[in-house]
C-alpha cells in the first residue's frame, strides 16, 4: 500500500511537468489554434537561461528563475514576430510544420552555447523531505505540485477576469468578429506566446533543477507533455493539469509494477504509456477530457 | 436639420477589388449626417457587406482592398486604417449573422464590446445597465452562453456589444435576417432608440419595409454601385422601388424568392 501511495506521489511530481509544459501548448493553441511544436525546446531553454544566470553569472536561484521566465516570454514574442506573424492567414498545417523546424534550430543553439554535457543547474531544495505517515515527499516535488497549481489558478482568473483573457478568448472563437470589436489580434497573440515562454521556463526549471542533471534533451519530455494536453482537450488549462496528472501517474505505476508483473511486455514500458492513455481516453471521449464541442452557430 | 457638412461618414467614390480581380465596388459615395439613420439597400451580392468591412477595416482579412476612394469617419480620414484603430475612433459594427462569441456568456459578449474603451468597474456597471435597459429580456439570460439564445436575443446581444464601445456611428448588417415579424419590431424599436440617444446608425438591409420605415435617407446599391438615392420617404413612394423592393408590383410579387428573381433580371444600372 505504502508502495502505492509513493508511486503516485512520484507520479503526481512528473505529472505537475508534463502540466506546465502542456499549459504551453494550451495557451498557444487556445489564442491561435497552432499546435507549437517547439514548446519542448523552449522549455529547455529556460532551463539553461536560469542554468545560466545561476551558475555561470552567480546570481541568487530565485533571480536566476524569474530572469529565466522573462528571458523565455521574450524568445515567445521574438519567435511570433519573426517567424508566426508572417504565417498569419496561412493554412494552419504550414504554421506547425515551422514550429517543428524551430524545434530543431532552438535544440541546435542551446548545444551550441552550452554543449552536450550534463551541467547542474543548482539545488536550492537540497534532499529535503517531508514525511507523511510511510510516504516521504521530496520538497523539490511538492514545489513542481505547487507551481502547476498555482499557474493553472492564474490562467483561470485571467481568462475568466482580465481584458487581455478575454479578448484572448473572443479570438479563439471569432477572430474576425473579435476584430471588429477592436480587439488587436497581433496583441493576442503575442501575448499567448509570451505566456507559453514563461511557463515553459517554470516547466523547464522544475524540471531540471534538484537531482535532475541538465542536457539538452530535458525539452524531449514535451513528447509525454503531449498526449497530457490532447488528454485535457486541447484548449483547457484544467484538462492540461489533470492529464498531466494522469499520464504521469500511470506512468510511475507502470514503472513500477510492470517489470515485477507483467514483464512480457518488454523493458521501458512507461515511456509508451502516455500514448496508451491518450488513444484510450480519445476512444471514449473524442474531444479529450475537457474539450469544448462547439456550441452549434445559430 | 442637420448641416449638410456635419457627418459622421462619409465615403467618396469607393473602389474595391477582392484578390486582385474581383471589383466589388465600382465608385460609391455615400453620406450619413450626424444623428441619422441612412438605409442601404441592394439585393444578393450588391456589395454591401463589402461597404461596411471597407468602412470598418475588415477587407484584409477576406483579401480585399480598397484600390480607390476615401473614407471619412467624423471628418478623420480613416481609408486603409486598421479595425482596432478605426473602432477606437468611434465606429462599431454588427456583423451579418450576428457573429456573437456563442461560448461566451451574455455577460461576457458585452463586456468584449467594451475591451477597447477600457472602462472602469462603475462605468462598466453602468453601461451593463443600459444595455439591459434597451433590451430587458437579457437579464435573465446574462450568464447563459449566448449560443444558447433564441435567434432574436442573439440579434440583441450582438447590438448591445457593439453599443458597449459607445460609438457616434453604428453600422448594422442585415439585422433583421432570419427573424420572426415580432423581433423584427423589436430590434426595429431599439434602432430608433439607439438613434435618439444620438448615436448615427448605417443600416443594411435587404428588408426595404422595415430599414426605409425608420430611415431618414437611403441609397440602393445594384452591382457596386449606387443606383439611386434620396430621402426615405421619397424612395418609399418610388415606383420601381416599390415594385422590387417593397413588394408591391404587380402580380403581387410578394415572396421573397420571387422579387429576387425578378430583381435579378431586371437592373437600374449597368
Ligand atoms: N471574400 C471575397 N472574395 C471574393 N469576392 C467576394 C468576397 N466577398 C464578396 N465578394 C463578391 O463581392 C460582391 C459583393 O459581395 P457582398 O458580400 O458585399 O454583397 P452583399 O450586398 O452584402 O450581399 P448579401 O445580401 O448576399 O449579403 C459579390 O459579387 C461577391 O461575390
Ligand atoms: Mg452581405
Amino acid at each position: 500500500m505504502n508502495d502505492f501511495l509513493q508511486l503516485c506521489f512520484a507520479g503526481m511530481a512528473l505529472g505537475a511537468r508534463y502540466a506546465l509544459v502542456a499549459l504551453g501548448f494550451v495557451v498557444i493553441h487556445r489564442a491561435t489554434g497552432v499546435i507549437n511544436f517547439a514548446q519542448g525546446s523552449i522549455v529547455a531553454l529556460g532551463a539553461y537561461f536560469a542554468f545560466n544566470a545561476h551558475q555561470t553569472w552567480g546570481l541568487p536561484f530565485l533571480l536566476a528563475a524569474i530572469i529565466a521566465v522573462a528571458g523565455c516570454a521574450v524568445v515567445g514574442i521574438i519567435v511570433e514576430r519573426l517567424l508566426l506573424r508572417k504565417m498569419s492567414g496561412q493554412p494552419v498545417f504550414s504554421v506547425i510544420m515551422i514550429t517543428i523546424g524551430l524545434l530543431f534550430v532552438i535544440d541546435q543553439i542551446i548545444t551550441m552555447i552550452w554543449g552536450q554535457d550534463a551541467q547542474n543547474l543548482g539545488d536550492p531544495w537540497g534532499i529535503d523531505t517531508v514525511e507523511a505517515g510511510e510516504i516521504v515527499l521530496a520538497v523539490v516535488d511538492l514545489w513542481a505540485i505547487g507551481l502547476a497549481f498555482l499557474v493553472v489558478g492564474a490562467f483561470f482568473l485571467f481568462f475568466r477576469y482580465s481584458s487581455t483573457g478575454l479578448a484572448m478568448r473572443a479570438v479563439a472563437i471569432d477572430e474576425e468578429a473579435a476584430m471588429a470589436r477592436g480587439i488587436s489580434v497581433r496583441r493576442v497573440v503575442a501575448t499567448a506566446w509570451a505566456i507559453a515562454g514563461s511557463v515553459a521556463a517554470v516547466a523547464g526549471i522544475t524540471l531540471a533543477s534538484g537531482p535532475a542533471a541538465l542536457r539538452p534533451s530535458v525539452g524531449l519530455i514535451a513528447l509525454a507533455a503531449f498526449p497530457a494536453m490532447i488528454l485535457g482537450g486541447l484548449d483547457s488549462p484544467l484538462g492540461a493539469v489533470l492529464g498531466g496528472f494522469i499520464i504521469g501517474i500511470t506512468q510511475t505505476l507502470t514503472a513500477g509494477y510492470q517489470p515485477a508483473h507483467a514483464s512480457w511486455l518488454g523493458q521501458d514500458f512507461q515511456s509508451v504509456t502516455p500514448y496508451a492513455v491518450m488513444i484510450l481516453i480519445l476512444l471514449i471521449r473524442p474531444h479529450g477530457l475537457f474539450g469544448t464541442k462547439e456550441v452549434e452557430r445559430l | 436639420m442637420v448641416d449638410s457638412r456635419d457627418h459622421v461618414l462619409s465615403i467618396q467614390n469607393l473602389e474595391v477589388v477582392y484578390s486582385d480581380v474581383i471589383l466589388a465596388l465600382r465608385g460609391v459615395s455615400l453620406e450619413v449626417p450626424s444623428g441619422t439613420i441612412v438605409a442601404l439597400l441592394g439585393a444578393n451580392g450588391a456589395g454591401k457587406t463589402t461597404v461596411l468591412r471597407s468602412i470598418s477595416g475588415l477587407l484584409p482579412t477576406h483579401r480585399g482592398e480598397i484600390t480607390k476612394g476615401a473614407i471619412r469617419l467624423d471628418g478623420d480620414d480613416v481609408t486603409n486604417r486598421t479595425a482596432a484603430s478605426i473602432v477606437g475612433h468611434g465606429l462599431a459594427q454588427v456583423m451579418e449573422g450576428r457573429r456573437i462569441f456563442p461560448d461566451l456568456s451574455v455577460q461576457e459578449n458585452l463586456r468584449a464590446g467594451a475591451i477597447v474603451r477600457r472602462p472602469g468597474r462603475e462605468e462598466l456597471q453602468a453601461s451593463y445597465e443600459a444595455m439591459l435597459e434597451l433590451f430587458p429580456v437579457l437579464k435573465d439570460r446574462w450568464e447563459s452562453a449566448a449560443g444558447y439564445l433564441s435567434g432574436g436575443e442573439q440579434q440583441m446581444v450582438a447590438i448591445a456589444q457593439a453599443l458597449m464601445a459607445k460609438p457616434k456611428l453604428l453600422l448594422m448588417d442585415e439585422p433583421s435576417l432570419g427573424l420572426a415579424p415580432l423581433v423584427i419590431e423589436q430590434i426595429r424599436d431599439a434602432i430608433v432608440d439607439i438613434n435618439r440617444q444620438g448615436t448615427g446608425v448605417l443600416l443594411i438591409e435587404q428588408n426595404a419595409q422595415m430599414a426605409l420605415s425608420i430611415a431618414d435617407h437611403a441609397y440602393i446599391l445594384e452591382n457596386g454601385k449606387v443606383a439611386k438615392a434620396g430621402p426615405a420617404d421619397q424612395l418609399r413612394a418610388d415606383k420601381d422601388i416599390q415594385e422590387f423592393y417593397l413588394g408591391m408590383g404587380e402580380g403581387g410579387r410578394t415572396r421573397l424568392n420571387e422579387v429576387k428573381s425578378y430583381r435579378r433580371q431586371k437592373q437600374w444600372s449597368s
